[in-house]
C-alpha cells in the first residue's frame, strides 16, 4: 500500500505514458510511470541516458517537445489535474507553482539581460509587487543562494558569473516566485565536484527553508544519496524500483538497481573488478516483451519474458517492479 | 631497461590569449598569457596506472596532449623510455609515436563518421606499416574480438554503435599499433555508469594481458581510486600532490586534496563528517600570487601569499604545501605561540 499523507501528496503522477509518433511507428518513451512527491520531500529520479528521467520532468511541467505527447495517465498537483490544462493556464503554474533548474546555466539565462532584469521580471510576472520591492526580494534571494556582494552583482550580465555562480542564479530564479515544487534536471552535471557539493547544499537548504518539494533528476547516485529522501529508478521508460534512499542504496531489490549500484566505483570499496551488467539498455523500438530488463537479467525466468511486472509493494514505502518479489512466487519458493 | 617508462621534468605550457595587435595598441594593453601547465614533474613506472586528477582548467588535458606530442611544451622535457622527445625531429617522433596511443573522452567525436570501423582500426597498422594485405583484416578482427565486439562489425559505421561500443572501437584502434603506453583522457566521463564499469573492467583486463602502462586523466576521484597505482593531483596547472592511490585517500597531505575528497558525494551514507567546500577555481590568466590555492585554503598563512611552495617528500609521495616546508612550519609555530 502506498503511504498515506495527511493532506495527500503534493504531486501525483499516475500511469503516465509519453509517446513519440515517428514515421516508423510510435515510440513509447515513458510507459505507465506512477509516483508521488509528498510536501517538502526530495524525490530523486535516477537512470541512465535514455531511461526517461528528463522526459518525466518535462511532462510534469508541460514542456514536452513536439511531437512528444502525453498519451495516457494523469498528473495531479494538489489533487488537480495539470496535464490537460490549456497553454495559458499551464504557463501560470510554470514558474509560479513549479520551478525549474536545468543542467546548463548558460542556456537557461538570457545573455542579453542583467540578472536583476531577469529576476525582477520573474518576480513581477507571478507576484503583485512593486519594482522596488521586487528588486529588494531579488537581492535577498541572490544573497541567500550565496552570491557575494549580491546588491552590486545583481546588475551584472550572466557572462560575468562563473559556472557555479550562474547555477546559483538559476536556483534563485527558480525559487523567485516561491514555488511549491522545484524540478531540478541534472543541476550539477556541468560543474566541478567542489562546486557541485556547494550547489547541492544550497538547493537542499533553500528548498527545506521554504518548504518546497524537489524532484531531483540525475544520473549520479552519489548526488541522490546526499540529497534525496526517496529515490525512483527508471529503466527504459519504466519505473524499476522506488523507495527510501537508504533502503534502495544499501539493499537494492530490483536486479537492475543491484547491478547499477555494483557498477559504481566508490572511495571505500576494495574489489578489484566492478560488477558489470552485460549488454546495454534497449532502444525504444526494441524493448522486449515482458520485463524490459529480462535480456540482461541474471535472475530472469519464464514469466519475465512474457508478462510485464507491475510495481509490487515491499513493506510500507518500497515498491519493486520485478516478478522475483511476486507474493505468489515467494510463497511457492518457500 | 629502467623501471621508469615516462618521465616529465619541469613541464610548462603557456597559451597566448592576447587580444589582436591593433586592440592592444589602442587599448594600451600588454600581451596576456595563460599558464595551463606550470613546472610539472612526475614519473610513470612501467606497468602502472598513473592518474592525474583535477577540476576543469587544472591542466590535465594539456599535459596529456604534450605527452603524446600533440602540443609542444613551452619549457621542460619529456623522456619516454629514457629517450628525450624531440618535437623538432619528425622521424624521431614518428618512431616514438607507435609506442604510445591515446583514448579520448568523446567517442562520438574521436571516430571519423565516414570511415568503416575496419578502416578506423586498421589506420595505425597501415600508417606504421606493421602488416600487409590480408593480415590486416585478420588483425582487425582479432582486435575487435579482444574488446568484446565481433569481427563482423568491421563493415559497419561508427553511428551504428552505442557510446560504450564506440569507446571499445577507440580502444581497439589504440591497441592496433601494439603500444606500451596509453594515455586515457577521461575515457568514461561521457558514458553511463553501467557502461563505465564495462569499459574500466576491459581496460584492466587489457593491462593485465599486455602489460600496458596507463596515464589516466579524470575528474572523477572514485574512478581514479579504482583504477590507479599512483595519483597526481593538479590545481591551476600545478601538481600539488603525488601519492600512492590507496594512501592518498586515507591521508591526504595537501589541503586541496582533502577538499576534493570532502566534495565527493558519500554513497556509503556513512555520515562521515566533512568540512564544507568553499570558493571556486580562480581565473588562470591572473592566478593568485604565492600558493595558488591560498584564497580557498583553510590553513592559509602569510608565507602562502608570498611564495610558491616547493614540493617536499611525504610518507607516500610528495606534496607542495607550506605546511610541510620548514618556512611554513616555523610560521605555524610562531602563530601558535
Amino acid at each position: 500500500m502506498a503511504p498515506v499523507h495527511k493532506s495527500g501528496p503534493l504531486l501525483s503522477v499516475r500511469d503516465l505514458v509519453v509517446e513519440f509518433p515517428t514515421r516508423r511507428g510510435t515510440l513509447r518513451a515513458l510507459d505507465k510511470v506512477s509516483f508521488d512527491i509528498a510536501e517538502g520531500e526530495v524525490l530523486g529520479m535516477v537512470g541512465e541516458s535514455g531511461a526517461g528521467k528528463s522526459l518525466t520532468g518535462a511532462a510534469i511541467i508541460g514542456l514536452l517537445e513536439p511531437p512528444g505527447r502525453i498519451a495516457g495517465g494523469e498528473i495531479l498537483l494538489r489533487g488537480e489535474r495539470i496535464d490537460n490544462l490549456p497553454r495559458e493556464k499551464m504557463r501560470r503554474i510554470r514558474g509560479r507553482r513549479i520551478g525549474m533548474v536545468f543542467q546548463d546555466p548558460l542556456t537557461s539565462l538570457n545573455p542579453l539581460y542583467t540578472v536583476a532584469e531577469q529576476l525582477i521580471e520573474t518576480i513581477r510576472t507571478h507576484m503583485d509587487v512593486s519594482e522596488k520591492e521586487a528588486r529588494k526580494r531579488a537581492v535577498a534571494l541572490l544573497d541567500r543562494v550565496g552570491i557575494p556582494a549580491a546588491a552590486r552583482r545583481i546588475d551584472d550580465y550572466p557572462h560575468h558569473f562563473s559556472g557555479g555562480m550562474r547555477q546559483r542564479v538559476v536556483i534563485a530564479l527558480a525559487l523567485a516566485a516561491e514555488p511549491e515544487l522545484v524540478i531540478a534536471d541534472e543541476p550539477t552535471t556541468a560543474l566541478d565536484v567542489s562546486v557541485q557539493a556547494q550547489i547541492i547544499d544550497v538547493l537542499k537548504e533553500i528548498c527545506a527553508e521554504r518548504g518546497a518539494s524537489v524532484m531531483l533528476i540525475t544520473h549520479d547516485m552519489g548526488v541522490i544519496a546526499e540529497t534525496a529522501d526517496r529515490v525512483a529508478v527508471l529503466y527504459a521508460g519504466r519505473l524499476a524500483e522506488i523507495g527510501p534512499v537508504r533502503d534502495v542504496i544499501q539493499a537494492a531489490e530490483h536486479p537492475y538497481t543491484v547491478g547499477l549500484m555494483g557498477s559504481i566505483p566508490t572511495l571505500t570499496q576494495t574489489a578489484e573488478r566492478l560488477t558489470q551488467i552485460p549488454g546495454s539498455m534497449p532502444r525504444l523500438d526494441a524493448i522486449q516483451q515482458g520485463c524490459a530488463f529480462n535480456p540482461r537479467c541474471t535472475r530472469a525466468f519464464d514469466r519475465c519474458r512474457v508478462e510485464r511486472p507491475d510495481l509490487i509493494a515491499r513493506g510500507e514505502e518500497r515498491q519493486v517492479a520485478c516478478w522475483l518479489y511476486d507474493p505468489a512466487k515467494e510463497a511457492q519458493d518457500v | 631497461m629502467s623501471d621508469v617508462l615516462l618521465s616529465v621534468e619541469g613541464l610548462t605550457r603557456r597559451f597566448d590569449v592576447s587580444k589582436p595587435w591593433l586592440n592592444r595598441v589602442i587599448e594600451r594593453e600588454d600581451r596576456q598569457f595563460l599558464t595551463a601547465t606550470a613546472d610539472v614533474s612526475f614519473e610513470i613506472r612501467r606497468g602502472e596506472t598513473f592518474a592525474l586528477v583535477g577540476e576543469s582548467g587544472s591542466g590535465k588535458s594539456t599535459i596529456a596532449k604534450m605527452i603524446v606530442g600533440l602540443l609542444e611544451p613551452s619549457a621542460g622535457e619529456i623522456r619516454f623510455d629514457g629517450q628525450k622527445m624531440d618535437f623538432a625531429s619528425g622521424a624521431a617522433m614518428r618512431a616514438l609515436r607507435r609506442r604510445f596511443q591515446m583514448i579520448f573522452q568523446d567517442p562520438f567525436a574521436s571516430l571519423n563518421p565516414r570511415w568503416r570501423v575496419g578502416d578506423i582500426i586498421a589506420e595505425p597498422i597501415r600508417t606504421f606499416g606493421l602488416l600487409r594485405g590480408a593480415a590486416i583484416g585478420k588483425e582487425v578482427g582479432r582486435l575487435l574480438d579482444l574488446v568484446g565486439l565481433s569481427a563482423r562489425d568491421t563493415e559497419k559505421f561508427p553511428h551504428e554503435f552505442s557510446g560504450g561500443q564506440r569507446q571499445r572501437i577507440a580502444i581497439a584502434r589504440a591497441l592496433s599499433s601494439k603500444p606500451e603506453f596509453i594515455v586515457c583522457d577521461e575515457p568514461t566521463s561521457a558514458l553511463d555508469v553501467s557502461v563505465q564499469a564495462q569499459i574500466l573492467n576491459l581496460m584492466r583486463d587489457l593491462q593485465d594481458e599486455f602489460g600496458l602502462t596507463y596515464l589516466l586523466i579524470s575528474h572523477d576521484l572514485s574512478v581514479v581510486r579504482h583504477m590507479s597505482t599512483r595519483i597526481g593531483v593538479l590545481y591551476l596547472g600545478r601538481l600539488v600532490e603525488i601519492a600512492d592511490a590507496k594512501r592518498l585517500f586515507v591521508e591526504p597531505q595537501h589541503p586541496y586534496t582533502r577538499m576534493l575528497l570532502d566534495a565527493v558525494p558519500d554513497l556509503a551514507l556513512s555520515g562521515r563528517r566533512r568540512t564544507p567546500v568553499t570558493g571556486e577555481i580562480p581565473n588562470p590568466i591572473t592566478p593568485p600570487p604565492g600558493c595558488t590555492f591560498h584564497p580557498r585554503c583553510p590553513h592559509v598563512m602569510d608565507v602562502c601569499r608570498k611564495r610558491t611552495p616547493a614540493s617536499v617528500g611525504t610518507a607516500s609521495g610528495q606534496a607542495a604545501c607550506h605546511l610541510l616546508t620548514a618556512d611554513g612550519q616555523n610560521e605555524a609555530r610562531e602563530t601558535t605561540l
